[in-house]
């Protein structure tokens, strides 16, 4: 089972009262406006947005009242004037996971949801531009979900050279 | 969008329809919507805030009238294999997209099946001119997830080895940069100065480059007798020659004339592109994060945080020759205050025996074994935490679930993210100065892509 910080504020929905490097746990419909919110109060940076496939932790340990879901978007946030940083994990979804992007409350953000999406197959409503950004555009399937067979295109080495 | 060819996140079946780099290229006018054209011409962040103003965009233009190029994957100035698409007009770059990923290799995906102690060894590799740095950040992240202490000595070890990494990778930027602009005196100047610093690499940790020296708990080994003599011999030299750099380069005209002025970026536009390093310091917001949330011992030294005025190519520049004397001084405060005492923890679950010791203990043998087959258990749990790297902010999630290998490796890389300001900063600007732009945000290929 994972735990996770035991700081984390149940089910946190606004910006008051948290301590540095906190988590809070919006719903998908939520998330935009909570993202929105923290802008507003002075987090200037969107430095990381990064999605995890919890396909075996379904147990995991999240606040009372939050549905897990198989996939996570965890985007952390970053005040420079505050020196803080925060982290949003927003339930995405299991079979089809999607959340609002937030190309337009952070234009940096464009680059890291398109690898979201290529590598878990998160999709991001509203993004100017989701197409696969690392793996080739044929590529099939997402490389970092869990149940993506690492491996199961067999490799053709050469033989080695038989005796002379 | 009723093109046919155009595929989007709502037509996922058309996303593996052919076998062309397809929709990740840079598109024709006429099937690019507003939203991906406005980013192209780096229009994301006019007038009211950050909201994309539609007017900024040249609608004018029609396709028959530009051209669209490929610059990269194999262009020696793209710095690897970065490829640029350039719409152009005559001249001057209209839009810009940068094409990435030819050099993935799925290294995330790789650190999700290597144990905690292996992993230095993947994370190293991600950023090649600094691997110190990428090692520092992972080893601190498992740590913070297991929460142990690293001796004094360990901690300035690091802090040591972490500056020199940046000076040798500010020289090979100076380098690179030199060469991009023609002065390929400086590309020799340049690596032979970062050859010292190599030279110390390889007598303390038995590697030049991909050292795998920092470690969860400490560092792999202590530094080698007489070090203090050859550091400080490194920062003589180094610091005497920055000076022959500032008359090879600072006061050239030529060099002055293709950077200055070219290709500027303002503090809202860094912050909101989440662009960190020495080109958000460029635009004058000193963030630094030795000095912002200092880490490891970087309160306890005394160093001045380098920041511009314009934004523009030559401020980025200047930064980074002047972080290279303050490198410098914070390595010479690290000889000066460097404590004795161990190099690495005492904790027998993250560090192995001493080599003495297993030659007569069976029990050290199979600790020592033990270790380096099955790795040590790290408590669940899920950390970020980020350091200052030569470009800018690298940072590291990691999920544990409780077992040996990290349920989820992610990698902060700064040059991924820097990498988004190219079409702002090349709008406008002519085809020659790409070249200076994609040099002055210094992407490493392989942390772009990893």
């Amino acid at each position: 089972m994972i735990a996770l910080s035991p700081a984390a504020p149940p089910g946190v929905l606004t910006s008051e009262g948290l301590a540095a490097d906190q988590c809070c746990f919006p719903t998908p419909a939520q998330y935009f406006a909570l993202v929105a919110s923290f802008r507003d109060d002075d987090f200037e940076m969107c430095v990381d947005v990064c999605g995890v496939d919890y396909l075996e932790y379904f147990d995991r340990w999240v606040p009372d009242g939050v549905v897990r879901t198989r996939f996570e978007v965890v985007v952390n946030l970053l005040s420079l004037s505050k020196k803080q940083r925060v982290r949003v994990r927003v339930q995405a979804g299991d079979d089809a996971p999607e959340v609002d992007s937030l190309f337009t409350l952070y234009p940096g953000t464009e680059a890291m949801e398109r690898e979201a999406f290529d590598l878990l197959g998160i999709l991001f409503t509203n993004h100017p531009d989701l197409t696969r950004i690392l793996m080739p555009e044929e590529w099939e399937g997402h490389p970092l979900r869990k149940d993506y067979g690492a491996g199961r295109v067999p490799v053709q080495f050469k033989e080695s050279p038989g005796p002379r | 969008m009723s093109e046919p060819n155009v595929r989007t996140a709502e037509r996922i079946e058309l996303l593996t329809a052919d076998t062309s780099e397809g929709a990740q290229e840079l598109q024709r006018r006429e099937t690019t919507n507003v939203n991906e054209l406005g980013r192209e011409v780096g229009a994301v962040l006019r007038l009211d805030g950050l909201t994309l103003d539609p007017t900024s965009v040249d609608f004018e233009r029609r396709d028959d009238e530009t051209m669209i190029i490929n610059m990269g994957p194999s262009h020696p100035s793209t710095h690897g294999v970065l490829r640029l698409m350039l719409e152009l007009d005559g001249e001057f770059v209209l839009r810009t997209k940068p094409v990435i990923g030819y050099l993935h290799t799925g290294m995330e995906k790789t650190g999700e099946e290597l144990s905690y102690v292996q992993g230095a060894t993947n994370v190293t590799r991600m950023d090649y001119l600094s691997p110190v740095i990428n090692e520092l950040c992972f080893s601190m992240t498992v740590e913070k997830l297991l929460d142990i202490e690293v001796p004094a000595r360990a901690v300035w070890i690091r802090m040591l080895m972490s500056e020199l990494n940046r000076i040798s990778s500010h020289l090979v930027w100076m380098a690179t940069n030199g060469m991009d602009l023609g002065a390929s005196s400086m590309m020799i100047y340049g690596l032979r100065e970062r050859e010292l610093i190599l030279a110390f690499f390889e007598k303390t940790a038995g590697l030049r480059l991909n050292l795998n020296y920092v470690r969860p708990g400490g560092v792999a080994a202590d530094l080698p007798d007489g070090w203090q003599d050859d550091v400080l011999v490194i920062c003589d030299t180094i610091y005497a020659r920055t000076f022959e750099y500032d008359e090879l380069l600072t006061g050239q005209p030529i060099f002055r004339n293709r950077m200055i002025g070219v290709a500027p970026l303002t503090a809202e536009e860094a912050l909101a592109l989440g662009v960190t390093g020495p080109l958000l310091r460029s635009t004058g917001v000193a963030w630094d994060l030795r000095r912002a949330m200092p880490y490891l011992a970087y309160d306890q030294v005394d160093f001045d945080v380098i920041v511009g005025t314009y934004g523009d190519n030559f401020d980025r520049y200047a930064i980074r020759l002047n972080e290279i004397r303050e490198s410098i001084r914070i390595v010479r405060q690290c000889v000066e205050k460097m404590p004795g005492g161990d190099y690495r923890s005492q904790d027998p679950k993250v560090t192995p025996p001493p080599r003495a010791r297993i030659g007569e203990s069976m029990e050290a043998l199979i600790h020592h074994f033990k270790l380096f087959t099955e790795g040590f258990r790290v408590p669940p749990g899920e950390v970020y935490l980020a350091v200052e790297s030569p470009r800018g902010e690298i940072g590291c999630y990691l999920v544990a679930d409780g077992g040996a290998k990290p349920y989820r490796l992610h990698v902060r890389g700064p040059s991924f993210v820097n990498l988004q300001a190219v079409s702002l900063l090349m709008r406008g600007g002519s085809m020659s100065d790409t070249i200076t732009v994609i040099s002055t945000i210094d992407p490493v290929m392989g942390e772009v892509d990893r």
